[in-house]
């Protein structure tokens, strides 16, 4: 009976220690891959702040406005002008044409911020 | 256990027969008793205490043990736990209102030479002056063979560069990480931002610290790693700023200015959306402060924060503004405005005569030197005194930059009735444009003190109430009589009704004996839309000349007002304002009486 118990107790301690011992090792490889994730986390930091600070070299207004002169001829933008505001009240209505329905009950469109 | 009998039964009767008393037997034995027990008391307490003591000892040994141990081990960071954004050693950004960025850290090297490790110093030296030409071979070649055992250089390196010196292939030649402050948009808000600079360095890195501007005031907060790399948020915005700075420069190159300054202010809030100063420079490659000359001579200096100058006629709605919070005046009363006016052996003249009389609003409209003199007179210097200090005026502005600590107010040693009558028309004191933006806001938002600010702010500010509402009304409405039918004629911008006042000063000479005869600064103090003030711009040009007439002309309406105009033609629609058809004045009503 107590030779028994002994065999036991043994196999338990070599099953304890196995099982110890691949723990540990699992919590290395873990640790390994966590390290790994943090040193790509930090490269993809710089990266993005590196692109971050591109992103605003490229869309400096100097260049922007070099970029609009010389392509003027396509784009034809300009500097925003007062003339270019305007409520849905100031615009003309298209010219009529035959066969569209004259409008017998008009409806009140809202626009922006119109004053009373 | 075995107890002792007190009185044994033998030796009592022994005792007995000696014809002792046995009551003696019994009180020795209790004696006896009583020391045994006693004894055994004080051994058991000793051993409590030889316990506990070593309890002690050991506990303090193990916390001292626990202290040599963390001492003396090399710090290293924790390995499992997930570090995510909460800790970021770099500076953080500096954006403007709408989170683009005017200022973030770029990664770099630098390049370090140890001399004992090289291979060969001559054709390291020489490969290094043809990839760096501002570098000297024969200096170079010196401290390669020289006794140093180090040298730093170059602090920042591109990739490319940092490619052709690797392929030199000298082991001596080394690289160091650094952070490199990098502002992409150039010269754009380049006093604003100030610059960076490094500090103490080492091989690995080194510190970035702010060396003026906003980079300077905020150097704690930029560096503070529990802030987590927050961004720094200004007030200003980037494209109104680019495009304040544009036309500012194209009014400067077109009327010869010396310098220009321009600064746009929310008249509720404080925030100043745009702040130039020109010349300027490049941030990324700051200049060396100027050894010599005049320090406004350098492009260093900020001529909208730390110019302290004489801004001439703006000032005069202050005096007309106190005049009419006290009920001295109102708009429609007459002044007596006859050209010159002396007082005691100094006289005030107007730049054209006006006439005999002009009401108050015309004073303003026309600029009168002596209708606000003589107002200026019945108010009294005390009066007038506490009332620019109230705006503000005769202190530095708690503006967020270093520089504005500079842009302490220059007043008149002794205020003197003559300093009176001259405050008033804004000689003989000086103050930077921003305090006149600050102190023009307090003048037209309905009365309330404003501190200009850099940081965006979440509301309206509530200063203490410097005006009332109705006085700022009437401000308001001849601020746009002057631009509509007076000095500032140039100024009107259709559909934002613009309102302002113009300034004229002579510049003082630089003996300090008197003015100068054509040295001009020409200031515009302008707000709109002028029946609903939202913004405040102030243009300030340094000795500008229009020069398509027959004579040159330096007064502000024509060169400050066009620039002004043209400022707020193109900021307007950025700001978000509709052009507006303004609200016509009410006619043929006048209260007359209560």
């Amino acid at each position: 009976m107590r030779s028994v118990l002994f065999v036991l107790t043994a196999c338990a301690v070599i099953a304890l220690a196995f099982w110890a011992y691949r723990e540990n090792y699992r919590t290395q490889q873990a640790l390994d891959v966590t390290e790994q994730l943090q040193r790509d986390i930090g490269a993809s930091r710089a990266r993005l702040s590196v692109l971050r600070a591109e992103w605003a070299y490229l869309n400096r207004p100097d260049r922007l406005r070099d970029l609009a002169d010389m392509n003027y001829d396509s784009l034809g933008l300009m500097p925003m002008a007062p003339a270019q505001f305007g409520r849905i009240d100031q615009v003309a209505f298209p010219p009529e044409e035959d066969g569209l329905l004259e409008i017998t009950d008009p409806i009140e469109v809202s626009n922006m911020e119109a004053r009373p | 256990m075995i107890r002792t009998p007190l009185r044994p039964l033998a030796r009592v009767l022994e005792a007995r027969a000696k014809g002792e008393n046995p009551d003696a037997i019994e009180r020795e034995n209790l004696r006896l008793r009583h020391e045994e027990m006693r004894d055994r008391a004080r051994n058991r307490a000793e051993g409590r205490l030889l316990m506990l003591g070593v309890f002690f000892v050991c506990a303090f040994a193990m916390v001292g043990g626990r202290m040599a141990l963390l001492a003396a081990s090399e710090p290293s960071e924790p390995r499992a736990s997930a570090a995510g954004a909460e800790i970021q050693a770099l500076r953080a950004d500096i954006v403007d209102r709408q989170g683009r960025i005017l200022a973030t850290n770029l990664e770099t090297v630098s390049l370090y030479a140890q001399p004992p490790l090289m291979v060969d110093p001559t054709h390291a030296a020489t490969e290094l002056a043809r990839i760096f030409p501002d570098l000297e071979v024969e200096r170079l070649i010196k401290d390669f063979t020289g006794t140093r055992k180090f040298l730093w250089i170059k602090r920042r390196l591109s990739p490319e560069q940092q490619q052709a010196v690797h392929d030199i292939g000298d082991p001596g030649l080394l690289f160091g990480p650094r952070d490199m402050r990098l502002y992409p948009n150039g010269t754009l808000a380049a006093h604003v931002l100030g610059g960076a600079g490094f500090g103490r360095e080492g091989v690995h890195a080194a510190e970035v610290i702010g060396v003026a501007g906003v980079e300077r005031t905020f150097d704690e907060q930029l560096r503070d790693p529990a802030r987590a790399g927050q961004p720094l948020e200004l007030s200003l915005d980037l494209t109104i700023q680019a495009a304040t700075e544009e036309v500012l420069s194209g009014g400067m190159r077109l009327l010869n200015a010396k310098g220009a300054a321009a600064v746009l202010m929310d008249v509720h809030t404080g925030e100043v959306i745009s702040i130039a100063s020109l010349p300027d420079f490049d941030p990324n490659d700051r200049p060396a402060l100027p050894t010599q000359g005049r320090p406004d001579d350098s492009p260093l200096f900020n001529r909208a924060v730390q110019g302290v100058y004489e801004l001439g006629s703006t000032f005069k709605i202050f005096t007309v503004a106190q005049a009419l919070e006290l009920g001295m005046v109102t708009p429609e009363t007459i002044i007596n405005t006859k050209s010159p006016m002396t007082w005691g052996r100094h006289r005030i003249s107007d730049f054209r005569n006006y006439g005999a009389e002009l009401t108050v609003s015309k004073v303003i409209e026309k600029s009168s030197n002596v209708g606000t003199a003589r107002i200026a007179i019945d108010i009294g210097a005390e009066r007038q005194r506490d009332f620019l200090g109230q705006l503000g005026l005769l202190e530095t502005t708690k503006f967020e930059m270093v520089e504005a600590r500079g842009g302490k107010p220059l007043l008149p040693p002794r205020w003197s009735e003559l300093s009176t009558m001259t405050i008033s028309y804004g000689h003989g004191m000086s103050a930077t444009p921003l305090h006149l933006a600050a102190a023009y806001a307090t003048m037209v938002n309905g009365g309330t003190k404003i501190e200009p600010t850099l940081l965006k702010q979440n509301g309206p500010q509530f200063g203490p109430r410097v005006i009332s509402e109705r006085t700022s009304e009437q401000l308001r409405r001849m601020l746009r009589l002057t631009v509509s039918q007076g000095t500032a004629s140039f100024g009107d911008v259709p559909g934002y009704a613009v309102g302002g006042k113009t300034g004229s000063a002579d510049k003082p000479r630089i003996d300090g004996r008197g003015y100068e005869t054509d040295k001009v600064l020409a200031t515009f103090a302008a707000t709109f839309p002028a029946h609903d003030p939202k913004y405040v711009l102030i243009v300030t040009l340094d000795e500008a000349v229009e020069t398509s007439g027959t004579e040159p002309r330096r007064t502000a309406g024509w060169t400050a007002v066009p620039v002004a105009a043209e400022v707020i033609r193109r900021v307007a629609p950025l700001l978000g304002l509709r052009p507006e058809i303004e609200p016509a004045e009410l006619t043929g009503i006048t209260l007359t009486s209560n």
